[in-house]
């Protein structure tokens, strides 16, 4: 790996963007004040299926208030689904209406009823005290396996089913002969538990609409405020691209749940046309709950086939995958091409099918949320790999050694359409296991029985999909937008460097990572390279943040960019030098002419290209400012080795994290600590998962865990000091060989961690647990497993 | 938050007097629980009236009680080198309420006028027999605690300090609820001169309450083996999404357990 010299691709600078936040000096969304503005509170329907009316008069007579809009206020457009899925019998899935403001129905707790526009938000709130709602009630859908049966009710009486679509991949033929002839069957019926991202900022927005120019501006706690434009701009309000700019300046985290286009920044962009005044509005915490996308709730049934020694011979997949009431921007991809297409894992499985149905509730919208289908895929496969070597008594490292995809494999196609392009799923392995000091446990597993506590140990060898994604295939797949990335590197006359990039940081240190490209390249100091980005108005066009895709798609624009740059300087340089382009090196950020020691700088060069006075005007353009597209040519096949260590108090159920070991291939690395950063953070929201966290719906469809007092947050007394190395193979499709490293943390490690709790019950006889494995889930299965014997 | 008026008076009696100015006011006692329900508008008042002004944060140590003053801060009784020597059960009690910013900022009289059921204050109060001081009277342990977030305080009524009588030995831990860290079930054991008392908080339906099964177990035999044979009840106990009443009975013995432990 090269060391990149001071701030170049290998070295852990320092991040750059967090000196302006740690000193309370970011500028979030909620930190802007347009001139006259106006807040706004969103009444939210406390019910979660009703027919419903409202009356507003008391309301808008109350003081402060400036305007009160309900559903039929608001004729716009239906809140779009950025992709379409088709069921297995061709149909398109179904998509029901999603106006911002709901009309006369309500099919979530939380959903918007009305929207109260005053000079101050206390104004508001105290308004929609004022608001009369009536409530019809009608019997709630929450629990999937019911929702299947239409005539209990439907989420939507126009698309006449609660299915929206049931879809499928894979040889189900060749999976149920397989099946049909094995030596081993193992079964597993798992639920992936519901999550709420949680990101620390809850989401903002402003609409503020320019009458005199007829311009409209949206601030808002975005990903990718490209594609909010093109999402609100084209499907729900019908403004062109140039009169509207979208603007996300730093985020404070997402997680996936800032993605997608919300009710809430239409309403706020269409009312400031309609009272000409800027409206702003903030979720509170209690807010956040029930309006941002919820993350997996999975329930799925899952076969492994397996011959006599172990060897994998086909997995059989069936998923009820919950939509919620709507279908958000990514939703219907999720459970489906984000999932379905993992499900090789990093195994040789020669026939593999799953279906997918996915199902309307009245729960809030499930969307993307950090790994995305990823971490539901893995955590069944891992699973049942678990599972299947306890039952033919196979060690947990054999089972996965004896199915790996082998290294002289690559290329790998798998039988769910994927094809990995590089991996060493035991060089990862091994050195997970030295790190996790492997050998070692069952001194300690002893060690821990002398105080009378149970100990465990689990595995997860995962493989993640990501660099999202290669325009062709997913546009093949339904997608309704490419996933390419741009990137525009502006060398500046005396020479320092900013970068317009589509991709957004909203956490991921990308001021600093993508900085230390440019000093790679260009062989200038981070510090000369500033990093702009989340404003449609300065960045040519971007796809934003997600899948971990920033560096693997994002990054390779920006190279091309430089590229083009330093094909140019090089131009200028061979003029002024009076030499051959041909002959121009790059040296450390000098051009040289080869083999002489006549060089120019980049700040020379640039210089020149701005004031062009000895200049080959007749071959190039003046200024130094290239722009650049990349669209990859496939995903990008991170994966790894993650080893958890638990310990189980037999009396209380408590469940005690002892050691967790992630040792990942995720490409080259440019920022090691930012990557170290990224891991830890995916690894306590992948424990966060395992152990602690669950969004509840009782049977009314109320949200049990909907405040801190009851959803329960990761916190660092959960953790021991995370254990993390990584073994390289580079991608190789990209020029950067990296391979992406924001998801991998959550999606190989909850595995880990139930198959450590797993592994520290089966002495009493417990062979599954489910997520989260709370302390009294865990005292109950040792009481049940107590009983049996 | 609605729009309230705010006074900070800097006695008892001018507290009381400006109380009595709106049917609407409340006293603000460190306001780790009224001032978010206030911010959710699940809680209203036309007026706080702080009570940091009024000289109630003391701590004072004789050789058979400790008195503590009602706006004596979590953080405080924690650090109280007095509470430490004599009744250290009570500074780890108070140590391990809330987090920092709680601790620094709520206060014993606060905590027990509220009587939050998972609260760990009113354990230790009922354990000792504790004595509440009012500005009005004295009011024992026993009698104090009503039910959930219900007390005996009559209106406007102010809770001046706490006389804890020092026990031979005591002991208090507490099993979080893991998503609020509010005790899910707390157990307080106190060994006195006429026997050993147990108090449970975070576990029953009405609040805190003495667990005389342990008690009568450990009177006859002070020491772990004997809550082995005990049996607890799952009736009265909360249950809720991260516990049912079955396992926190459990967990009143297991608590227990562990409390002893430390005590022998």
């Amino acid at each position: 790996m090269p060391d990149g010299g001071s701030t170049g691709i290998g070295a852990s600078v320092k991040r750059k963007e967090d000196y302006r936040f740690l000193v309370g000096e970011g500028n979030y969304t909620d930190d802007i004040n347009r001139p006259n503005q106006t807040h706004t509170y969103m009444l939210r329907s406390s019910s979660a299926h009703a027919k419903f009316s409202l009356d507003t008069s008391n309301a808008s007579k109350a003081k402060g208030v400036v305007k009160i809009f309900v559903g039929t206020d608001m004729e716009v457009g239906s809140i779009p689904c950025g992709w379409q899925v088709d069921s297995k019998d061709g149909t398109p899935m179904r998509e029901p209406a999603h106006p911002p403001i709901a009309k006369d129905k309500v099919r979530y707790v939380g959903e918007i009823i009305a929207v109260i526009i005053a000079e101050t938000l206390e104004d508001a709130k105290n308004a929609a005290e004022l608001i009369d709602v009536n409530y019809d009630d009608i019997p709630v859908i929450i629990d999937m396996q019911k929702a299947l049966d239409n005539s209990k009710g439907l989420v939507h009486d126009e698309i006449e089913s609660n299915v929206c679509y049931d879809w499928e991949i894979g040889d189900s033929e060749a999976v149920d002969k397989a099946i049909s002839e094995a030596a081993h069957i193992t079964s597993l019926d798992i639920r992936n538990n519901r999550l709420i991202p949680n990101a620390i900022e809850t989401r903002s927005a402003i609409g503020d609409y320019e009458h005199a120019t007829g311009q409209y501006t949206l601030y808002t706690t975005s990903q990718n405020p490209h594609v909010i434009r093109l999402l609100m701009g084209a499907f729900v309000l019908g403004l062109p691209e140039h009169k509207l700019r979208v603007i996300a300046p730093d985020v404070g985290g997402g997680f996936g749940s800032k993605i997608f286009h919300y009710a809430e920044e239409a309403i706020v962009t269409w009312a400031s046309n309609k009272i000409r005044r800027p409206v702003k509005w903030t979720a509170d915490r209690s807010e956040a709950f029930i309006s941002d996308a919820h993350g997996r709730d999975h329930v799925t049934s899952v076969k492994l086939a397996l011959d006599k020694d172990g060897k994998f011979l086909a997995l059989k997949v069936d998923t009820l995958a919950n939509m919620g009431a709507y279908l958000s921007t990514f939703a219907s991809s999720v459970p489906t091409y984000l999932y379905a297409t993992l499900l090789a894992g990093t195994y040789t499985t020669p026939a593999i099918h799953c279906n997918v149905k996915s199902i309307f509730t009245n729960t809030v919208p499930v969307d993307a949320y950090r790994g995305a289908g990823r971490p539901e895929a893995t955590y069944l496969i891992e699973r049942i790999v678990d599972k299947a070597a306890r039952e033919m008594g196979i060690s947990q490292v054999e089972i996965r050694r004896k199915n790996f995809i082998p290294v002289d494999a690559f290329p790998y196609q798998t039988p769910v359409a994927l094809q990995y392009d590089s991996g060493n799923y035991n060089a990862t392995l091994d050195a997970a296991l030295k790190k996790a000091d492997y050998d070692g446990f069952a001194s300690r597993k002893a060690e821990s029985a002398k105080r009378g506590m149970l100990r465990g140990i689990g595995f997860s060898t995962y493989l993640e999909a990501c660099g999202i994604a290669p325009s062709a295939v997913v546009g093949s797949l339904g997608a309704r937008a490419g996933l390419f990335e741009c990137a525009e590197v502006r060398v500046h006359p005396t020479g320092s460097v900013t970068v317009f990039t589509g991709s957004h940081s909203h956490g991921q240190g990308h001021e600093t990572t993508f900085a230390q490209l440019v000093s790679e390249k260009l062989g200038i100091s981070t510090d000369l390279v500033e990093i702009s980005h989340g404003d449609t108005n300065n960045i040519p066009f971007g796809m934003g943040t997600y899948g971990s895709r920033s560096l693997a798609v994002g990054g390779e624009a920006i190279v091309k960019a430089m590229d083009k740059v330093i094909a140019k300087a090089k131009k200028i340089a061979a003029h002024i030098m009076e030499a051959s382009a041909d002959d121009i090196e790059l040296n450390n950020g000098n051009f040289e002419i080869a083999g002489t020691d006549k060089s120019m700088s980049l700040a020379d060069i640039s210089l020149a290209a701005y004031v062009p006075h000895n200049y080959p005007h007749e071959e190039l353009e003046p200024g130094l400012d290239e722009k650049a597209f990349y669209d990859p040519l496939n995903f990008t096949y991170p994966g790894g080795c993650h080893i958890c260590e638990v310990e189980i108090n037999p009396n209380t159920g408590e469940v005690k994290v002892e050691g967790m070991t992630a040792v990942d291939d995720v490409g080259m690395v440019i920022n090691p600590m930012i990557v170290e950063g990224q891991i830890h953070g995916g690894l306590a929201q992948g424990i966060g998962q395992a152990l602690l966290e669950n969004a509840a719906y009782d049977n009314n469809g109320q949200l049990l865990s909907g405040s801190y007092m009851d959803y329960t947050m990761p916190r660092a007394d959960n953790f021991v000091d995370f254990k993390v190395g990584n073994e390289v193979t580079l991608c190789t499709h990209n020029s950067l060989g990296v391979k992406g490293c924001g998801e991998v943390g959550a999606i190989g490690s909850p595995p880990a961690v139930i198959n450590a709790v797993v592994d520290a019950l089966s002495e009493l006889g417990v062979n599954d647990i489910s997520m989260p494995a709370t302390s009294e889930k865990v005292w109950n299965a040792i009481n049940n497993a107590k009983d049996k014997s | 938050m609605y729009e309230l008026e705010y006074s900070m008076p800097s006695s008892v009696n001018d507290a009381v007097a400006e109380i009595k100015k709106s049917s609407e006011a409340k006293y603000l006692a460190g306001g780790m629980t009224l001032i978010p329900t206030l911010k959710a508008r699940l809680s209203s008042a036309d007026m706080l009236v702080d009570l940091k002004g009024a000289n109630l944060s003391n701590v004072s140590v004789s050789s058979s009680e400790i008195v503590i003053g009602s706006m004596t801060r979590h953080c405080d009784v924690a650090s109280s080198s007095e509470v430490l020597s004599s009744l250290p059960a009570l500074a780890k009690l108070a140590g391990g309420i809330g987090d920092h910013m709680v601790r620094n900022c709520g206060t014993i009289g606060g905590s027990l006028a509220n009587n939050d059921p998972a609260a760990c204050y009113p354990s230790a109060v009922l354990a000792l027999d504790a004595t509440i001081i009012t500005n009005e009277r004295a009011i024992t342990a026993e009698d104090f605690f009503v039910g959930m977030f219900e007390t005996a305080l009559n209106e406007n009524e102010i809770i001046t300090e706490v006389k804890f009588p020092i026990p031979e030995k005591a002991s208090y831990i507490k099993f979080p609820n893991p998503a609020s860290r509010y005790a899910m079930v707390g157990v307080f054991i106190a060994k006195k001169a006429n026997g050993v008392a147990v108090a449970v908080t975070g576990a029953g339906e009405n609040g805190v309450f003495r667990c005389s099964e342990i008690e009568n177990a450990l009177n006859s035999s002070f020491n772990v083996g004997s809550i082995d044979n005990v049996e607890i009840s799952p009736d009265g106990l909360n249950n809720a999404i991260h516990a049912s009443g079955s396992y926190r009975a459990n967990l009143i013995k297991e608590m227990a357990k562990r409390a002893l432990n430390e005590m022998i």
